[in-house]
């Protein structure tokens, strides 16, 4: 007698795997990289090919070294190397992304049990201790300065080449302006994949269409930094000020990209709400009264610890109680 | 808009192989096998035994519960053996073989006359159609007359007729509506006439537009209205199937007659139509055989009894090697460890599939809580998941595991494969064993 598959119901699954919904990740990330590349040219594709190997070498390394089963497959690391080098300017030594990807999979990833299991963003929680080195984290060089592929750049040759980003004017009431289009567009200095506000935009909004992520985190999150700019301008013209908050520094790839992981975000809608409204909060509250002039990765990162307490918390209603129980 | 319920999914539907196909009547085989468990409920007692000649239609088994509902003689001919057999659902149990004379010989009695239909009292009803062994004809097959009985002692005001036939490939109350619906149609009106209401419903998710009209047409100026639904799965779940159309969502462990609802399907309502006009018992059903690895797709009215694997064989086998049979839909039906055993009351369809579509390797939870957005009733299948993975069944229970309709809707879009449906039920198990050991201390 022939033997057959006896499992369980459902006999019939959807195409979508956890590779696909990384690779659909990737897709969304690929027209900021492109810029990135074209604005601070082969150094920033160097980088962020060498992140992306560290990341994915660290954790085949580690299941190798556990003889755990092989989970680069799920291109999780893929995507976290990206990200880790979106938030890296193009200028850093190279031992700068290797030391990122290395903690962000190992310690951030790996060790709270891999994929799915970390309760803080790898990349964010990576680029925030790499701001142990702030000399190498905080160089922003101008588009299109003409920057050595490979070679490491002495400080000297990094501050020729440097300018201040959009958001220390701000903070500091030199912002021009006549600069928005600029911050649009991405004509400016920053880290590698934040640059873009358009770019990152489109590839949010794919997201969203492809039903990967949904639109609460994102809008709830740029919603709350808008609204705090418009309220507390300063002396600055509140529309211009708060348009130029919402675009400059990482927002829109911290909004779209980093609030959204799967992880180390709420599960549903209403709790997606909370966690973007408070990183939002968070970060007008380290951009107007911090000494340092960004706060999306600390806001994200703080907001991952209450993950837990808000999926406790929001719970969806029970079927058949409450408000459409008819009895 | 269109009448639907929140959640569910959207799978590929592949009903196209089979929605225009005819309802065939292929030669039953030499032998059908009729298991003493078909449908919901006590196992039944053999009437007869080896040697005895059995007329087609006639009771071979019954039993005193009051869920349970007896078995005819799907061909006439005599016993060859009363002994345990494979049955679908796994297992060997105990089964009348009868060899098929193929003279299909049987009480011919005239049909009721008009008048006497009219005469008939709500327990009339209810005995034709104990006796003719009618059970829901959906898939969970539980026993008509036990429905219409309890119907009858809690009262129900909403009378849902349900041919949504939201599972993929199924088709055969599709060409039930189009093929015979004034039987449906009578029979709905006799369990109007059962329960003492004046209205009833016709649920036909809108995938099957011929249906809706054939339905309509019919029933036009009877009290009976045909109500097109969303094509979403599960559409056709009870409880999705009462929001759709009372906007009442069923509460926690409750049946739909504590809203004042029942649910038949369309099938069962010709079968009781069948049973109380024609005076015919419960001995073959239509069955949809389809699946990636069929040659012919078809719509086949069965004998119950005829080996799943004949079935197959009237459908000129696969193009491919199956690797694994179905009974019952994709999404809530069981897989079959052998062809050889028969098909019974319950069986809505038999698919076939090949290598690609039957392998998934489970991958760690991502937290991407596409469950949770699937899940009609409002779980969160993966805290469940995740409960159940540190043997915590009184957080199980906290998440309201038992609220589960195990309908696959988490299962289907979980893109790490987990196998959610199974966690739930053996969560439910646990939780039950649990309780019982605590009931005996």
């Amino acid at each position: 007698m022939d033997k057959y598959q006896v499992n369980y119901s459902p006999h019939i699954k959807t195409d979508e795997s956890t590779p696909v919904i990384m690779s659909t990740v990737l897709l969304a990330l690929a027209p900021p990289l492109v810029w990135g590349c074209f604005v601070f040219g082969w150094r920033a594709l160097a980088v962020t090919v060498l992140t992306v190997a560290v990341c994915v070498a660290s954790e085949a390394l580690f299941n190798l070294a556990l003889r755990r089963p092989q989970t680069v497959g799920d291109l999780s690391a893929v995507v976290t190397g990206v990200l880790l080098a979106f938030n890296l300017p193009a200028t850093v030594p190279l031992w700068i992304p290797v030391a990122g990807g290395v903690f962000a999979i190992i310690i951030v990833k790996m060790l709270f049990g891999g994929l799915g299991k970390n309760f803080m963003n790898p990349a964010l929680a990576a680029r925030v201790f790499l701001f142990s080195w702030p000399r190498h984290m905080n160089n922003w060089v101008k588009p299109f300065a003409d920057l050595p592929v490979l070679r490491s750049m002495s400080q000297s040759e990094i501050d020729a080449l440097a300018e201040a980003t959009p958001l220390r004017e701000l903070s500091s009431g030199d912002f021009d302006y006549s600069n928005l289009i600029n911050l649009f567009t991405g004509n400016v200095g920053g880290c590698i994949g934040e640059i873009s506000t358009v770019l990152l935009i489109i590839g949010g909004l794919f997201l969203i269409a492809r039903k990967i992520i949904t639109w609460h985190t994102p809008l709830s999150f740029i919603a709350t930094v808008a609204l705090f700019s418009a309220l507390f301008p300063g002396d600055n013209p509140p529309l211009q000020y708060m348009l130029a908050q919402i675009m400059s520094g990482g927002l829109m790839l911290g909004a779209f990209f980093m609030a959204t992981d799967y992880s180390t975000s709420p599960i549903l809608g209403r709790g997606k709400l909370i966690f973007g409204v408070g990183c939002g909060l968070i970060t007008v509250l380290i951009r107007f009264l911090g000494g340092y002039p960004e706060g999306v990765s600390y806001s994200i990162l703080i907001m991952n610890a209450f993950v837990f307490i808000i999926d406790r918390k929001i719970r969806p209603r029970r079927y058949g109680t409450g408000g459409a129980a008819h009895v | 808009m269109a009448h639907t319920f929140k959640g569910g999914v959207h799978p590929v539907y592949s009903k196209e192989h089979t929605s225009a196909s005819p309802i065939l009547e292929p030669r039953p085989p030499k032998e059908v096998v009729l298991p003493m468990k078909q449908h919901l409920g006590a196992e039944l007692t053999p009437l007869v035994k080896p040697g005895d000649y059995v007329l087609m239609g006639q009771k071979v088994a019954d039993s005193d519960a009051f869920i349970s509902a007896p078995v005819h003689a799907s061909v006439s001919g005599y016993v060859r053996a009363v002994e345990p057999r494979l049955h679908p659902a796994g297992g060997y149990v105990q089964s009348v073989i009868i060899e098929n004379d193929y003279k299909d010989a049987g009480f011919k009695g005239p049909p009721r006359r008009e008048d006497e239909v009219d005469n008939l009292s709500p327990d009339d009803i209810v005995q034709i159609a104990r006796e003719s062994g009618l059970v829901g004809m959906g898939g969970a097959a539980f026993p008509t007359h036990a429905k219409l009985r309890t119907a009858l002692d809690k009262g129900v005001s909403t009378l849902i007729v349900n041919g949504a036939e939201c599972e993929p490939y199924i088709t055969s109350d599709h060409r039930a509506m189009i093929e015979y619906p004034r039987q449906i149609a009578e029979g709905i009106k006799l369990i109007m006439k059962c329960l003492c209401i004046g209205s009833a419903y016709i649920a036909i998710e809108n995938n099957k537009p011929d249906a809706i009209e054939t339905m309509k047409s019919v029933t036009a100026k009877t009290g009976i209205f045909v109500v097109p639904l969303s094509t979403k799965y599960p559409q056709g779940g009870e409880k999705q199937l009462i929001r759709a159309i009372a906007d009442i969502e069923v509460p926690p462990g409750k049946l739909p007659m504590d809203v004042g609802c029942a649910v038949f399907n369309v099938d069962t309502c010709a079968s009781l139509y069948r049973a109380v006009v024609l005076r015919r018992n419960l001995v073959k059903r239509v069955i949809t055989v389809s699946g990636p690895v069929v040659r012919d797709h078809a719509n086949i009215l069965a004998r119950i009894g005829t080996p799943i694997s004949y079935l197959f064989e009237m459908c000129g086998g696969f193009t491919r090697r199956p690797v694994k049979f179905v009974m019952g839909g994709p999404m809530m039906g069981v897989a079959l460890a052998t062809t050889d055993a028969p098909v019974i009351k319950g069986t809505s369809s038999l698919l076939a599939f090949g290598e690609e579509r039957a392998k998934h390797t489970p991958m760690a939870c991502i937290r991407c809580g596409r469950c949770v957005r699937a899940c009609p009733m409002r779980l969160m299948p993966l805290y469940i998941n995740q409960s159940y993975g540190r043997s915590d069944f009184d957080e199980c229970e906290r998440l309201n595991v038992s609220d589960c309709i195990e309908c696959g809707c988490c299962a289907y879009v979980c893109p790490s494969r987990i196998p959610l449906v199974q966690v739930m039920k053996s969560s439910k198990y646990s939780i039950a064993a649990k309780k019982k050991k605590a009931a005996k201390h």
